[in-house]
């Protein structure tokens, strides 16, 4: 097991990167991503980690690079953020349709414009729909262990699919908290280098990226789906090997809290933390209260969501997105709306935005957010707000 | 390579399978049959969008007996160098043998190289990669149905450059890729034509023993975009390079050479006059024309250090 040591967001991913003994990184600088490769170029310029560090001209650059070396069989990372995300955004449905196990993490930041380059998750779900495997940490710890949890599903012979590992921007990357680093023996033996996939190999040639007309990409894409759907069942067991290995469990979603609470906040990424902290100082006050933390966003956990949001009164959704003219405009408000209706269930569920551009939640937004909930907990669907409520900023 | 290469050193077996939707008498067709030919066999390929990606690999067939890959339009240059930087270090770690040398070439066309993909051209030549780029050149967007780009020659009509009352086809000059690809101080450029295949195949085997990046720009005609009869293609390619148009010439070591030497020139009008792309243009334009072959004739006979592209015969 490995030793505790302070390490910063960026600086837990890259030692995860490195005990994953990847063989190419391509990466190109972007706040607050640019410290991840950073270190990632120390190790190797130090001899600690044996790859090739692509220095690509651009983030089109960077995952294309990618998709290359991972056709060609090799293990790679690539880390980028907000502009630089938009800018593959092209090349990640490539990538997920070309079938490639890359893992790429997102140091979570807003898009422009106004150009901001403090924490939200607008990079993330922007690209939700990319066909990539999403999981997004709370804490430093869990932005490196998913890396190397990313490893083991990306790779799953039943999976192949990219995965995106993200962190919060800044509140995480650049915040230093105690790891456990997950040392290379240990981690390779979690994920062994097998190499599972297709790859352009000499001695048995393949045409990769062929053109598929109608007769044939409808079933590209079936494929795909059922690859996503098989991602669900290896995140299940790599989460459940990884605690039996390393004592630390994950799940795709954790309840915290009250065991059976009238009033749930679903939220995502670092903001989880502030809510349990904010729980923990109002407990015993007569609201039964709890967070449910996402942890997996795609694919989204929907057997989970169910069980913990069926029959709670009134469910808050924080989104530190916007997607303005959406039926959701909070992304994550949208995903957790759908489920409950579709699995039949009443859609008791308030769309909060907040945080975004780096503002920081603070207790008094979710104070604000918990009484709001509990003023509209007796009140029928129908007379619940229907656009979201925005928590900090002016009017 | 000592020995002048004939026809008769050309490898019989065909590593490009026939069958693909390129149009009757694509150039592009003849450079893909005889660079396939040319490559090692185990050489890997990637491609970028375009014609002939979209010709040789409609799923479940493909044209292709070397490992290939297409990720996107403007990133061959990008996934080329991904390819040649995992075999590096999958080789330095044991995985692939390390005395195979698996060659690496990436194949655009001139939109994909000269404009969309030149940020990832650059990126690829810049650092190094060992790594050859074959730009197939048809002097514009053909797939998309024949649009100007950065490599449509002065007075072409294009879909996006129609002649009207307004506009006479294309205004502006090509776009210099070679000079481009000097600037990036690579060790070896050069240009092939689907006329010169001894030629062709001399700098793609020469390219190939050659470490580092590599730039081979293709002239490739185009039946529909450039409006000739499909038997022409071959004689249209050797007419550009009569005519000094088109010059056959390698760059090794800041020297540049000239493969095929035309001690008399013909005319431009003489090839212009077998594109329907040119019919519109005016005396004054084919006589602009003919300055810019001359003026490019005289910078390449002055780099070459003799007049090896001969005057005008009259
Ligand atoms: C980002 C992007 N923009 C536009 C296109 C559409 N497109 C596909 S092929 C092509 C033209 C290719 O031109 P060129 O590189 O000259 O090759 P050619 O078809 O002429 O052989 C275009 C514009 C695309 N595939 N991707
Ligand atoms: S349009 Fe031109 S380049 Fe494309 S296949 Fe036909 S002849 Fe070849
Ligand atoms: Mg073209």
């Amino acid at each position: 097991m490995g030793k505790v040591v302070p390490l910063s967001g960026n600086t837990a991913v890259a030692y995860a990167v490195k005990s994953a003994d990847v063989d190419v990184i391509s990466a190109y600088p972007i706040t607050p991503q640019t410290t991840i490769v950073e270190k990632l170029a120390e190790f190797i310029a130090n001899g600690e980690l044996d790859a090739e560090m692509i220095h690509v001209e651009s983030e089109h650059s960077a995952l294309s690079a990618a998709v290359g070396a991972s056709a060609a069989g090799a293990r790679v990372y690539t880390a980028s953020s907000s502009q630089g995300i938009a800018l593959m955004y092209e090349i990640m449905f490539i990538s997920s349709s070309l079938r490639l196990p890359i893992v790429m993490t997102i140091a979570a930041r807003a898009l422009s414009a106004p150009i901001n380059i403090w924490n939200d998750h607008s990079d993330f779900m922007a690209v939700s729909d990319t066909g990539w495997v999403m999981m997004m940490a709370e804490n430093n710890q869990e932005a490196h262990d998913d890396v190397i949890i990313a490893y083991r599903i990306a790779e799953d012979p039943e999976v192949l699919l990219p995965v995106v590992t993200a962190l919060d921007g800044y509140f995480m990357t650049h915040t230093i908290e105690p790891i456990t680093v997950v040392e290379r023996e240990e981690a390779l033996d979690y994920i062994p280098k097998k190499r599972t996939w297709y790859s352009l190999d000499p001695a048995r040639p393949i045409t990769m990226g062929a053109l598929g007309d109608p007769q044939w990409y409808f079933e590209f894409k079936r494929q795909q789906y059922e690859a996503m759907k098989k991602s669900r069942e290896a995140f299940n067991t790599s989460v459940e090997e990884f605690s039996r290995r390393f004592g630390r469990r994950y799940d795709a979603v954790e309840l915290y809290g009250d065991d059976n609470p009238d009033i749930l906040i679903v939220a995502m990424g670092h903001v989880v933390g502030n809510l349990r902290a904010y729980l923990d100082r109002v407990r015993g006050r007569g609201v039964k209260a709890g967070v449910l933390k996402v942890k997996l966003y795609r694919p989204f956990p929907e057997d989970l969501i169910l069980k913990h949001l069926q029959g709670v009164e009134m469910i808050g959704v924080i989104d530190r997105a916007l997607v303005p003219g959406s039926t959701s405009a909070g992304p994550l408000y949208g995903d957790i709306v759908t489920t409950l209706a579709k699995h039949g269930f009443e859609a008791r569920a308030v769309s909060f935005i907040t945080g975004l551009g780096g503002r920081p939640v603070t207790h008094s937004h979710i104070e604000t957010v918990l009484s709001k909930l509990v003023d509209l907990k007796g009140k029928p669907v129908r007379e619940l707000p229907k656009e979201p409520l925005f928590i900090g900023v002016r009017e | 390579m000592s020995r002048t290469l004939t026809i008769k050193d050309i490898p019989r077996e065909e590593r490009f399978a026939p069958g693909h939707r390129m149009c009757q008498g694509c150039g592009a067709a003849i450079l893909m049959r005889h660079i396939t030919k040319a490559m090692p066999k185990d050489a890997i390929i990637v491609q970028a969008t375009g014609c002939v990606e979209v010709t040789t690999t409609l799923y479940p067939e493909t044209s292709w007996m070397h490992p290939w890959l297409h990720i996107a339009f403007e990133n061959a240059a990008a996934g080329a160098s991904g390819v040649e930087a995992a075999l590096k270090v999958l080789k330095r770690k044991g995985v692939l043998p390390p005395e195979k040398d698996v060659r690496v070439v990436a194949i655009g066309g001139d939109g994909g190289t000269f404009d969309i993909g030149i940020q990832a051209l650059s990126g690829l030549l810049e650092r190094g990669h060992d790594v050859l780029y074959i730009v197939y050149d048809n002097e514009a967007y053909m797939n998309t149905g024949i649009q100007r780009s950065g490599a449509t020659p002065f007075g072409a009509w294009t879909t996006t450059t129609p002649v009207g009352r307004v506009w006479h086809g294309e205004w502006r000059n090509k776009k210099d890729i070679i000079g481009i690809a000097l600037a990036h101080r690579v060790p070896y450029v050069a240009t092939i034509n689907p006329a010169y295949i001894p030629d062709l195949y001399m700098k793609i085997n020469k390219a190939m023993e050659i470490k580092g990046p590599k730039l081979i720009h293709a002239y490739s005609p185009c039946v529909p975009g450039w409006r000739y009869e499909p038997a022409l293609t071959v004689t249209v390619a050797r007419m550009a390079v009569q005519t000094g148009i088109w010059i056959n010439y390698e760059v090794e070591n800041n020297t540049l050479n000239v493969t095929t030497p035309v001690p008399k020139r013909k005319p431009v009008r003489e090839y212009l006059r077998l594109h329907g792309r040119f019919r519109h243009l005016t005396d004054e334009e084919i006589e602009k024309i003919q300055e810019f072959v001359d003026k490019q004739v005289a910078y390449v006979n002055k780099l070459a250090g003799k007049e090896v592209i001969g005057p005008v015969e009259k």
